[in-house]
Order: structure tokens, then C-alpha cells, then sequence
């Protein structure tokens, strides 16, 4: 299980990245924490001509948190994210999502922007992207544009970034609403594996507790990380009585069409999609509820 | 065609290593092979057993999933770096022998790396922070059992409430 | 569990807490294993494999590999099936004949089609992607009672049957015991396969030394046999071949048995007279490192009263050992000798079939088949207690065997050492509160969760002699296993063990200088153990079925005493008295009641070697001693109605677990888990608690995670870690062990063995939990293992019923 053979640089910048994958095209693949990546060369499933390398790229590590969005750099490493408390306290989410990714070790290296990219059906970080609607910044030499995440995840592992671009920086929204909750919960067959499926959502409520706003997501039970966003609008101004609740998980689990494979079938992931959408939100709507 | 060499220096277990390798050269294949270090262990190349765990830049990763051209430039601790500088074993090790935390002692050097991590951010750990700093290094021969024993007996030690 | 600091039993070193040997050199990352043997000019060997679970091979194009820089061979299976003879076969096939690499038909996916020698590994790969095979797919069975029903897709074609083992023992009155019985119930349980799947993979180096004609070799091995197999598939004589002992192996629990690799590898060291080396990956390991463990159907069915006695029961066992056997089928045999478990049933009749299919070869695992037929029974008597609306308890205390019973022989010949049931479960049902538990239970279901306890009580048979050799296959007469230990003290009065085998993990370096300290009343700190290559060692059997403490153990006693007895024979030469008239005290020797009349250790020993004139008449000097055990019940063939003493010794255990089931995702949770053990008198209790905790958790994963599954394809679909589910220390809860001890009377120290603990009882004990938390839905699941899937599959089956 040795990798093929290739050729590597590392980038200083983040122009520089971007010129050698303009130059190297298809040829070339950005390599990051290659906690995704370095699997797949060893399985050979991958067989690019160059690797370069943006992990020490500066510009591509920070944190930034404003009024409406954390803004963090696409190398940002998933145990940076894990331990930072004021993003914790801004972005909630993040932090409950990256409980479930992998272990120490892999968080050490893998980073968010790699983690979106790899874009793994029932991985956390794409669908807390979806769920919280972030926006990804790509810059190729000769452009910039921000796509949002509905249109970012284009299927299982494929995304709308092209060879010649490098996610640089990913946005995520910040409730303004003081008394808002999340919650991720998610079913795997050990801890730390990828998820069989697996389930985000934040709520706002008023000080009636009624739900002001809210939002979810499903993973694992689809090709990409689903959102509702229609449906959790159904939420908005109800207690999230259970019928409610269970009739906008229920909905939401039969939007889905998810595979079998030998640790699940389609029906058992269908089945938990309702389940576990239904969990998150009650625990998120819980939470906001308690915030002060 | 032979394959391009890079130019690498990386500060191993505290002395400045340097070498030639191609860039598909892991991490653990240059400790191993290259520098003769063989206390770090392969068990699965693909990142989840957790064998082949180092620290780089004091914080443990799995050095399959690493090329050592990645790891230019930075420090890397292995099992045979974990001793006190005269060579007696440190806390973590004795406490593992004294707790008999391995049996084959294939997983052992990772999950050294492992504990050894989680004790120097947190040197009280629960029990189920142990477990967790652990949960991705597999063995086979304990049951986790007396590792979690032995690193519980290792913070007991550094806190001066054992011997 | 914490050990006592000195020896419960009343030994000095025996029993009290003492760290190994081992540990150090593993702690500081100085332990050596196969891998780590770096030879100057070492080559690096990589595999092509079969894409195809059957096919014809039409043609082998390796043009392209060989022209890679780098490369220095490609091999094929038609020069090295030419060069080399057919593995060895336990059962009487002669006709299935097994290399390494496949000539002319491939019989599963992931077989190995040839194998390529480079400068590195990375370069053996690249040459590997370039060889092309030409295949033409043949129809293949991956199940075996298909492969017994479907005559046409034959595995080996020339044995004419994909059946390669199937034999009928009926010990005792079975059909009388049936009709008299107040009732019968049968069922099927499912043991899918699995195995121990080591962290390490199996490595080998060899050399070929043309000066002294001698093939060196290291590798990750536990096997019986291994250099003999390893010579005679390699047309040498014995002794060219030398496995040197001294590397430490990464795990085994039985699979570490590479002989197909260790004559590929051999051959090309011979070939191409460099030294050469293959260390499998892991997709090689999981496909084609053939280590998997069985994979077994049960036809269970039992005779019982009403009151719970069990009278009789019939069992079948089909068991898929894949597309080539070699010890496998042996896997149905050992279950022969503790075929009725710890109970007292009066007749059983046993059917093993051993079917071969187009999967990965099978190998021996932890248990060497007794786990899954301990949980087949511990299902039975599950199912026996629903049937009559009895507590699981209470079934078992009818039918356990009593401590007064011992020696006790069961229907199929086995005479069961020494043991007391009734107290390991009293104590372990005390130890986890069992009434509590109970409790905690019912109070769960009532908060709507599915919660369950389970039970089993299993025995773990020791120390055996591979009898069930000549019981499956008549043309076999193996009947000893044996094992030995040479002890040598040198001039400076140092100790040193020597024995024949490597290690993977069990401290026989901790065992054998803990016992003869024991007996020459010396500190085991100072006796050093080595491994002696198979040339200088004396015969061995390896590490396999529990047996060193017991035949290790039993052997470094032995040739001990006969060192002691030296002593003593030349002190009362040089004191002009009988021996009896001595007193031995930490290797010194007195005239009784005259303590200046002493002759110490170091005086002794430099009698012996030095001081001929000193000698008594007859006494070897140079002091060393071996010792050669057979099993302790001796080997005998056996009887026309296949009765047989395997196993000398039986150790018990008992499990006791709690379950919750979140019954809306299936999820399940092990919440308590205690196990009662006894293996009579532990030498190192620390190493014996660990081995169990083990055990348990190995067989955690084979009651919940862990599967080799197979698509219609033939192809494993489970193939790397990311789908072969081994337990983390998520997994895995916190085990309390309660510990009992009824010694052997017929080990040396009253030793039985322990290798394979917790792995006997854990999978029928957690699936059992699973059912009884299933239960008030009227469902069952009795197929191993049981995934979140399974769960919630036979919820959903419970709410449509
Ligand atoms: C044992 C183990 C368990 C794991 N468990 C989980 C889990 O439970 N959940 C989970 O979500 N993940 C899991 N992972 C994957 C892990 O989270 C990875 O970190 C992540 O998927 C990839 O991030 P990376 O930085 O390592 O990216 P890399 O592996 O370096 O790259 C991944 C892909 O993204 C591309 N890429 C990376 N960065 C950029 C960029 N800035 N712009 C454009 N393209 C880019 C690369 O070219 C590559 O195609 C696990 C991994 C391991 C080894
Ligand atoms: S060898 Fe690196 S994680 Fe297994
Ligand atoms: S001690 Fe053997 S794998 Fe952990």
C-alpha cells in the first residue's frame, strides 16, 4: 500500500498554489492535512502527477469572527476549530459537529477546507455547512468567487470546486438571535468512524419559547449532506410540539433516498434520518430555550 | 525514469535528521527504514489503527498519513524519544509495566504517543478522557484494560499521589 | 483487578504480582519484530492478486514489470508450483493441493497470481500494476450449504466434492434420550466469520547462505510445525532450514501462521540468492493473508425434562473453510473434547462438515472453534429456559456439573480435570449485584428502553495433545504436542531458560523464568529466557491452544528440578550423606539441622563445572537440563466410536453483561460486564487478567462489530479497517474479572491454561444480553454478529408481527 509515485511542492502562498495547479491542471491535487487524500494514494485510488502542498500556507489559517460570520481560512486544522471557545460560543455547531470526526490524531492534521473538498456523504463539516448555509471563497489564478453550500456539494466526493481552484475561505453564519441552540447527534457503528447517518440543527426562540428560526440537516442519507430549509420553516413560530416535530422529521427522511451498504441498509438509514432529525431538533430547540 | 529525490530535515527526538527521499516516502517508512527508528509501528497504512502514531510539533498524529516531505522543517517525537534523558524509563512507561498495559507491545508505541499527548494538556484525565485520547489506537491483546489502568497510574504518579 | 504482591497459593514467586520480562524493550520502542530485521541487500516483495473469486488463469504478461528499473524477478505459479510441493493438508484430501501462488485456476478473490521482487516495496507495487492476467471468470459459491447442494461448481475439481470433511459421532444413547425426554426444540444459530486480525500483519525475511546451505529465516510466526512444513514444501531437509525464534510477533491468537508466504519468500531468497522479504499490507492481509476464522452454521437441537435437565443433544456443525484447507477442518475437532460445555448431558450426536467455498482460506483462531460452539450451546440453553418459562439461572445450575463430580467423563470421552461451576458463578453473580442488576433492568424497560442480561457459562479446554488429528482423519496418527524447556546454569551461576518458540504477546519469557525461580527458589529477575532458533531448539508446538502454561510451564519445572536434584546429588556426595538428609533454601544446600555445613550456590555450581573430582559417580557435569513434556493425559488413538482425550485440562468461565438498546436507532451500549474465571493456579496473574480482558474484547467485536462480508460477487467487501469494525476502547467497557481457583490436579502447579479466556465466553454472553433485551418483543436473533442493522431489522420484524 505504497503510494504511486509523484511529485511535490509546497506552496508559500496562496498565489503560488494556485499558479502550479493552473500550470499542473488535472495533474495536479492540493494536499492539505491529507487525512482523506493520503488513504486514497495509499489505495491507489489516486494517481496525480504533483501534490502541492497548502498546508503552510499563512493566509490560509485564522480565524476571524464579525457580527454575521466566522470567517475561517480553508487550512484551519478541525482540533484548532474543536478548542477555539469563541467560536465555540459563535458557532456552536462546529464544535458538537467535530466531536464526531475521526480522532485525535486525524483532527491534529485535517483541516475544514479538506474535510468540505473530500466531500464525504456522511461527513460532519459538510453537513454542518449545509445546515448553518456557509459560503466557501475559491480563488484560481485568474478569479475569485463565493459559492454557497447548496451549491457546493454536487454529489458523493464531488463538489463544484474545478482543478484549477483552491477553496480559500470558509464563511460561517452567525445567529444573531440570543437565545439560539445546536445540536449534531449521529449513529455510527464505532466512535470516531464516519457516520451511518447522521443529523445537525440550531434553533432560535423568543422569550415565549416559540421558535423564531431554525434550521437542519440530515447526513449519511444521501449523496450529499441534505438540508430542509422549507421544511424548517414549518417550526417557525410553534413550541416544536412533537407532532410537529415529528412530522418535519418524517417529511424530511422521506425527501431522502440513501444507499445500502454492509453497515446499513436504505430502510435503517431512512429510519434514522426521521429519528435523529426529530432528536436534534428537540435537543437544539432545548438548548435555545435555556440560553440566556 | 528514476523518481526525484527532496531534500528533508526534520528534528527527530530532539537531533536535527536530514535525508533524501522521494516524495512518497510516509512519514513512518523514513523513521523506519531510513533513520532505522522502529519503534514506530505500521499496522494498517490507511490511517486507522493508530500504530504508527508520532507527535509533530507535540501533538500526536498518525505518520502513515504523512509524507516526510510534508514534515520538513518541523519536530517529530517517536516512542524511542518518550525516555528521560538518561535513558530510564519515563513515568508513562514504567506505569505501564507496573500496570502490565500491553501484551505483544505492537500498539504500544502509539499508544504511548497517545497518552503521553493527553498528558501534557491534561494531567488529570477521567476515565473517559482517557478512552478517548486512546479511541483511535487499536489493540488487540488488552482489551484497553490495563492501558487505561496504566495511564490512570501514570497521572496518579505525576500528581505525586503514587508511586 | 489489582494482584496480590505475594502468591495467594503459598508459592514464593508463583501467583504474586511481578512485571514481565517483556515490557521494557516494548516500552521504549525497542522490541524486534519481523519487520524491523533490516539485512544488507534486502528485497522487497509485492503480489498481484485475483480480481476473481474463480477463474481461469489463460496467460501471465509480466514483459512490462521486469522492465521496470528496480525490479529483479517476477514470479509466476507455473516455475514455482514446478519448483515447490503442495502445503500440507490435515484431513485426508489428498487431492486439494495449495501453493502459494495459483497455477492455472484461481479459487478466490485475492488469491495470489504472482509475486515481484524489487529494490522497494513502492517499486514491487508499480511492477505489480503492470503485469497483465488474462482470466476467464468460472462460476463460483461463496456459501457452503450451497456448495454442498451444487455439484457442479467444484472448488477442486480433482477431490470431486466441495466436502472435505463430514463425519457422524453419536456418543451415548441420543435416540433413547430423545424419545424419553418431556420435550425437544431445535434452532439454527449462525457464527459469521471473523478473525483475530492482529495488529501487526505477518512479515518474513529470508537468506539463503550457499556456503553453509542454510536458509535463514524471521517472520511474525505462531505455528506448529512451521520449519518442517516450511523445509519439506521447499524440497530441503530439516535442518537447512533454521526460523530463528528471537522476533517478537505483534499478535497472533492463533493466525500468525505464514507458511504459504514463508516458501514463497524462501524460494525467491534461494532463487535469486538475495535475502528477500514480504510484509503483507493490509488489503493483502485481509484478502489473501488467509487468516480468517471460521464461519459456522449450527443445526442445534435438545432433548430436556421439565425441570430444566438437559438429556441430550444433536448438533451440526457446517463450517466454510474457504477455497483451501489446511489445520481449518481441525476446527470442528476440538469442540469434540467439551462438546456438552460444562453440563452433564448424558448423549450427544455431533456432525462436522467442513465445506469448501470460493472465500479466503481459513486459518486457526483464538479457541480453534470452541467460541462458536460455546455460543451455539449457550444459545440452547437460553432457548431451553424460554421454552419451559425458567430462569436462565437456574437451567444452568440444573445441568452444571457439581464440584463433587470430578474427574468427570463426558459422552464423547473427555474426562473434565477439576473445576466448581456452582462457586466462579456465585461469586461473579455477587459481584455484579446480580439481584440489583435485575432490577436495573426492569426499571429500564419501564422508561421504554430495551435492556438485557446475559449469561454464559463455557469452558475453555488446555494443554492438548492434537488428537482430534487422528479423530477426523484415520490416516493421521498424531498423538503428542509435545513441548520443551532447557534449563542451563553457566559458571557465574547465572540462570538461563531456553525454549523453542517465539512469542506474541503471552510473556513466556515472564512464565518459564517465574517457574524455574519457583523451583530452584532463585529470583526470576535474574534468569534470563531465550528463544533458541529451530535448529538449536528442543521440540516445541508453539504458542497454540492454551498450552504453556501448562507444557511450558510443566517442562522449565521439569528440567528445573532436574537441576535442583544435581545440586542436591552433589552436595550429599561431597557431605557423604543421602539426599534426603538435605535441606535446599534459595539454591544453597545444608546438612539438616547443621547449617554450617553448607554448600551455597556459587560453590555448587562451580562443582559441576569445574570440580570433576567433586562429582558424584554418574552426574553429567556442566549443569543444564531438558526437559521434554508430553501432555499431562498422555496421547492415545481414538476408540472405533470416536471417544478421545484431547485436552487435559478445563478451564470455566462465566459471563454476566448488561445491555441497553436505544429502541429507536438500535443502537446497543454494553453497560456492565463481569466474568467469573478459573484456570486454576495463575503463575502471573497480571498476564492472565490481561489475556481475558483480551479475550472479552475480541469477542465483543465477533458479537457485534466484526464480519468478513462477501457481495455476490465473491468479493470480501470488508476488506480494510474502515469496513472490519475491530472494537476501540469505545467499544470495549470497563470488565471486572473475579478470579477463583480450583487448581489442576494433574498440571504441575496446579495450572490450567488461559490463552484463549473470555474469547470462549463473551460473544454467547453479549448475544444472549441481546435477546434477552429483545425478549418482551417476542424476537430473536441467532446470527453472529449483530450489527445496529441486524437490531433493527428484527425490531421492525417485531412490530409487523
Ligand atoms: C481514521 C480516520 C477517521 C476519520 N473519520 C472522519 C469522520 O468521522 N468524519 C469526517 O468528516 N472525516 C473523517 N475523516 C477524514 C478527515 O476528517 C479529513 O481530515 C478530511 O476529510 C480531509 O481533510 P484534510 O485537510 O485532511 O484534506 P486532504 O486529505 O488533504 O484533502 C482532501 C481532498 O480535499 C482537497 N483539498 C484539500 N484542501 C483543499 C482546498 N483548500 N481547496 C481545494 N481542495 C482542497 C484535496 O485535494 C483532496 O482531494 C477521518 C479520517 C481518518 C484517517
Ligand atoms: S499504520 Fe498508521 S494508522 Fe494504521
Ligand atoms: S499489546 Fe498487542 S496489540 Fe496492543
Amino acid at each position: 500500500m505504497k503510494s504511486p509515485p509523484f511529485e511535490y511542492a509546497r506552496a508559500a502562498s496562496i498565489e503560488e498554489a494556485c499558479a502550479f495547479i493552473a500550470q499542473h491542471g488535472d495533474d495536479a491535487k492540493l494536499i492539505a492535512g491529507g487525512q482523506s487524500l493520503v488513504p486514497m494514494m495509499a489505495f491507489r485510488l489516486l494517481r496525480p502527477g504533483w501534490l502541492i502542498d497548502i498546508d503552510a500556507i499563512p493566509a490560509l489559517k485564522y480565524v476571524a469572527i464579525e457580527t454575521d460570520a466566522a470567517r475561517m481560512g480553508a487550512c484551519t486544522r478541525q482540533c484548532d476549530i474543536q478548542h477555539d471557545d469563541v467560536l465555540a460560543a459563535a458557532v456552536p455547531l462546529l464544535r458538537q459537529a467535530l466531536a464526531h470526526v475521526g480522532h485525535v490524531q486525524t483532527r491534529n492534521r485535517g483541516t475544514a477546507g479538506g474535510s468540505l473538498v473530500h466531500a464525504d456523504p456522511s461527513a460532519e463539516l459538510p453537513l454542518t455547512a449545509q445546515v448553518l448555509e456557509a459560503r466557501m471563497v475559491l480563488r484560481s489564478h485568474s478569479d475569485t468567487r463565493t459559492l454557497p453550500a447548496a451549491s457546493f456539494f454536487e454529489g458523493a466526493m464531488t463538489t463544484a470546486v474545478r482543478p484549477d481552484e483552491c477553496v480559500v475561505e470558509i464563511q460561517w453564519p452567525v445567529w444573531r438571535e440570543k437565545k439560539t441552540g445546536s445540536a449534531f447527534t449521529e449513529i455510527s457503528r464505532r466512535h470516531g468512524d464516519f457516520a451511518i447517518v447522521a443529523a445537525a440543527a440550531q434553533v432560535a426562540v423568543d422569550d415565549d419559547a416559540r421558535c423564531t428560526r431554525a434550521a437542519f440537516g440530515i447526513g449519511g442519507a444521501a449523496p450529499t449532506p441534505a438540508a430542509f430549509p422549507d421544511l424548517a420553516k414549518r417550526l417557525v413560530g410553534t413550541r416544536l410540539e412533537k407532532e410537529t416535530l415529528r412530522d418535519v422529521a418524517h417529511d424530511a427522511a422521506a425527501t431522502l433516498e440513501p444507499g445500502s451498504d454492509i453497515h446499513a441498509s436504505a430502510g435503517y438509514r431512512r429510519h434514522l434520518a426521521g429519528v435523529l432529525a426529530a432528536r436534534v431538533l428537540q435537543s437544539a430547540y432545548d438548548a435555545a430555550r435555556a440560553a440566556r | 525514469m528514476s523518481e526525484r529525490l527532496y531534500a528533508i530535515a526534520i528534528e527527530v527526538n530532539g537531533t536535527k535528521r536530514t535525508g533524501q527521499v522521494t516524495a512518497r516516502t510516509s512519514l513512518v517508512d523514513w523513521l523506519r527504514e531510513h533513520l532505522n527508528l522502529t519503534g514506530t509501528h505500521v499496522g494498517c497504512e490507511h490511517g486507522i489503527c493508530g500504530a504508527c502514531s508520532v507527535m509533530l510539533d507535540g501533538a500526536p498524529v498518525r505518520s502513515c498519513l504523512m509524507y516526510a516531505v510534508q514534515a520538513d522543517g518541523h519536530r517529530v517525537t517517536t516512542v524511542e524519544g518518550l525516555a528521560r534523558p538518561d535513558g530510564q524509563l519515563s513515568v508513562l512507561q514504567d506505569s505501564f509495566c507496573e500496570a502490565h498495559g500491553l501484551q505483544c507491545g505492537y500498539c504500544t508505541p502509539g499508544m504511548l504517543i497517545a497518552a503521553q499527548a493527553l498528558l501534557d494538556e491534561n494531567p488529570r484525565p477521567s476515565e473517559h478522557e482517557i478512552r478517548d485520547a486512546i479511541g483511535g489506537n487499536l489493540c488487540r491483546c488488552t482489551g484497553y484494560q490495563q492501558i487505561v489502568e496504566a495511564i490512570e497510574l501514570a497521572a496518579r504518579r505525576m500528581a505525586g499521589e503514587a508511586e | 483487578m489489582s494482584t496480590p504482591q505475594t502468591s495467594p497459593y503459598g508459592f514464593r514467586y508463583i501467583g504474586a504480582k511481578r512485571r514481565t520480562k517483556e515490557h521494557p524493550r516494548f516500552v521504549t520502542g525497542r522490541g524486534r519484530y519481523a519487520a524491523d530485521i533490516a539485512l544488507p541487500g534486502l528485497k522487497h516483495v509485492a503480489l498481484v492478486a485475483s480480481p476473481h473469486a474463480s477463474a481461469k488463469i489463460l496467460s501471465i504478461c509480466s514483459e512490462a514489470a521486469r522492465a521496470v528499473p528496480g525490479v529483479h524477478y517476477v514470479l509466476t505459479g507455473d516455475e514455482f508450483c514446478a519448483a515447490t510441493d503442495s502445503l500440507p493438508i490435515g484431513v485426508d484430501a489428498p487431492k486439494v493441493t495449495r501453493w502459494a501462488l495459483a497455477r492455472e485456476r484461481v479459487r478466490y478473490a485475492g488469491e495470489w497470481v504472482a509475486a515481484v521482487v524489487a529494490d522497494t516495496r513502492a517499486l514491487a507495487e508499480d511492477a505489480a500494476e503492470l503485469i497483465e492476467v488474462e482470466y476467464e471468470p468460472l462460476p463460483h459459491v461463496t456459501d457452503a450449504e450451497q456448495a454442498i447442494a451444487n455439484t457442479d461448481t467444484l472448488v477442486h475439481p480433482a477431490h470431486g466434492s466441495n466436502v472435505i470433511l463430514h463425519r457422524n459421532f453419536v456418543w451415548g444413547p441420543v435416540e433413547a434420550e430423545f424419545a424419553n425426554a418431556d420435550h425437544r426444540l431445535s434452532f439454527r444459530a449462525t457464527w459469521n466469520r471473523n478473525a483475530t486480525v492482529p495488529i501487526e500483519t505477518f512479515a518474513v525475511a529470508a537468506q539463503w547462505n550457499p556456503a553453509t546451505e542454510i536458509l535463514d529465516i524471521w517472520a511474525s510466526i505462531q505455528m506448529p510445525k512451521y520449519p518442517d512444513q516450511a523445509a519439506r514444501a521447499l524440497r530441503l531437509p530439516g535442518n537447512a532450514v533454521r526460523v530463528h525464534y528471537d522476533v517478537d510477533v505483534g499478535g497472533s491468537y492463533g493466525v500468525k501462521r505464514g507458511i504459504k508466504h514463508t516458501v514463497l519468500v524462501g524460494y525467491l531468497a534461494r532463487r535469486l540468492g538475495m535475502p528477500v522479504r514480504l510484509i503483507e499490507d493490509r488489503l493483502e492481509n485481509m484478502r489473501g493473508g488467509d487468516m480468517h476464522g471460521p464461519d459456522r452454521t449450527f443445526d442445534m437441537t435438545a432433548a430436556f425434562d421439565g425441570d430444566g435437565t438437559i438429556r441430550a443433544l444433536k448438533i451440526r456443525a457446517i463450517d466454510n473453510v474457504g477455497a483451501y484447507a489446511g489445520r481449518a477442518p481441525f476446527q470442528l475437532g476440538k469442540p469434540v473434547s467439551a462438546i456438552c460445555g460444562p453440563y452433564a448431558v448424558k448423549a450427544v450426536a455431533y456432525e462436522p462438515v467442513s465445506v469448501m467455498t470460493n472465500k479466503t482460506p481459513q486459518e486457526a483462531v483464538r479457541g480453534f472453534g470452541q467460541a462458536p460452539t460455546n455460543f451455539a450451546l449457550e444459545r440452547t440453553m437460553d432457548r431451553v429456559a424460554r421454552h419451559l418459562n425458567m430462569d436462565r439461572l437456574a437451567v444452568r445450575q440444573k445441568n452444571l456439573i457439581r464440584k463433587d463430580q470430578f474427574p468427570y467423563t463426558i459422552p464423547s470421552g473427555s474426562t473434565y480435570d477439576s473445576g466448581d461451576y456452582q462457586t466462579v458463578l456465585d461469586k461473579a453473580l455477587a459481584a455484579i449485584d446480580y439481584p440489583a442488576l435485575v432490577k436495573q433492568r426492569d426499571a429500564a424497560r419501564e422508561n421504554g428502553r430495551l435492556a438485557g442480561i446475559g449469561i454464559s457459562t463455557c469452558l475453555e479446554p488446555s494443554g492438548g495433545n492434537s488428537a482430534f488429528e487422528p479423530l477426523l482423519n484415520p490416516k493421521n496418527e498424531t498423538t503428542t504436542w509435545m513441548d520443551s524447556c532447557l534449563v542451563r546454569i553457566d559458571l557465574s551461576g547465572a540462570i538461563t531458560g531456553i525454549m523453542g518458540t517465539s512469542s506474541s504477546g503471552q510473556g513466556h519469557e515472564t512464565l518459564v523464568s517465574t517457574v524455574i525461580g519457583e523451583v530452584l527458589e532463585r529470583d526470576p529477575a535474574t534468569i534470563r529466557v531465550i528463544h533458541a532458533d529451530s535448529l538449536q531448539a528442543l521440540p516445541s508446538n508453539s504458542p497454540v491452544g492454551s498450552r504453556m502454561a501448562i507444557m511450558l510451564g510443566g517442562a522449565a519445572a521439569g528440567a528445573a528440578r532436574q537441576i535442583k536434584e544435581t545440586l542436591l546429588a552433589i552436595a550429599a556426595h561431597n557431605f557423604e550423606c543421602e539426599k534426603e538428609d538435605l535441606d535446599y533454601r534459595d539454591g544453597n544446600v545444608n546438612l539438616k539441622g547443621v547449617p554450617d555445613k553448607m554448600l551455597s550456590w556459587d560453590q555448587l555450581v562451580e562443582i559441576a563445572h569445574r570440580k570433576f573430582h567433586a562429582m558424584p559417580a554418574g552426574v553429567e557435569p556442566g549443569l543444564q537440563a531438558k526437559f521434554v513434556w508430553e501432555v499431562p493425559t498422555g496421547g492415545g488413538l481414538p476408540t472405533p466410536d470416536g471417544r478421545i482425550q484431547i485436552y487435559p485440562c478445563y478451564a470455566f468461565e462465566c459471563h454476566i453483561v448488561y445491555v441497553e438498546i436505544d429502541p429507536d436507532t438500535a443502537q446497543p451500549e454494553i453497560k456492565r460486564y463481569v466474568c467469573g474465571h478459573d484456570c486454576g493456579v495463575m503463575i502471573n496473574p497480571d498476564i492472565v487478567h490481561g489475556m481475558t480482558y483480551g479475550g472479552i474484547a475480541h469477542g465483543i467485536g465477533a458479537a457485534l462489530y466484526e464480519q468478513f462480508t462477501y457481495d455476490d460477487n465473491g468479493q470480501l467487501t470488508s476488506g480494510t479497517f474502515m469496513d472490519y469494525l475491530i472494537p476501540s476502547a469505545h467499544e470495549i467497557p470497563p470488565v471486572k474479572i473475579v478470579d477463583h481457583c480450583t487448581p489442576s490436579p494433574i498440571t504441575t502447579f496446579g495450572q490450567k491454561g488461559s490463552g484463549e479466556a473470555g474469547y470462549l465466553g463473551a460473544p454467547a454472553a453479549v448475544a444472549n444480553a441481546i435477546n434477552d433485551a429483545l425478549a418482551p418483543l417476542h424476537v430473536e436473533v441467532n446470527t453472529l454478529p449483530i450489527s445496529h442493522l441486524a437490531i433493527w431489522e428484527t425490531i421492525e420484524k417485531a412490530k409487523r408481527q
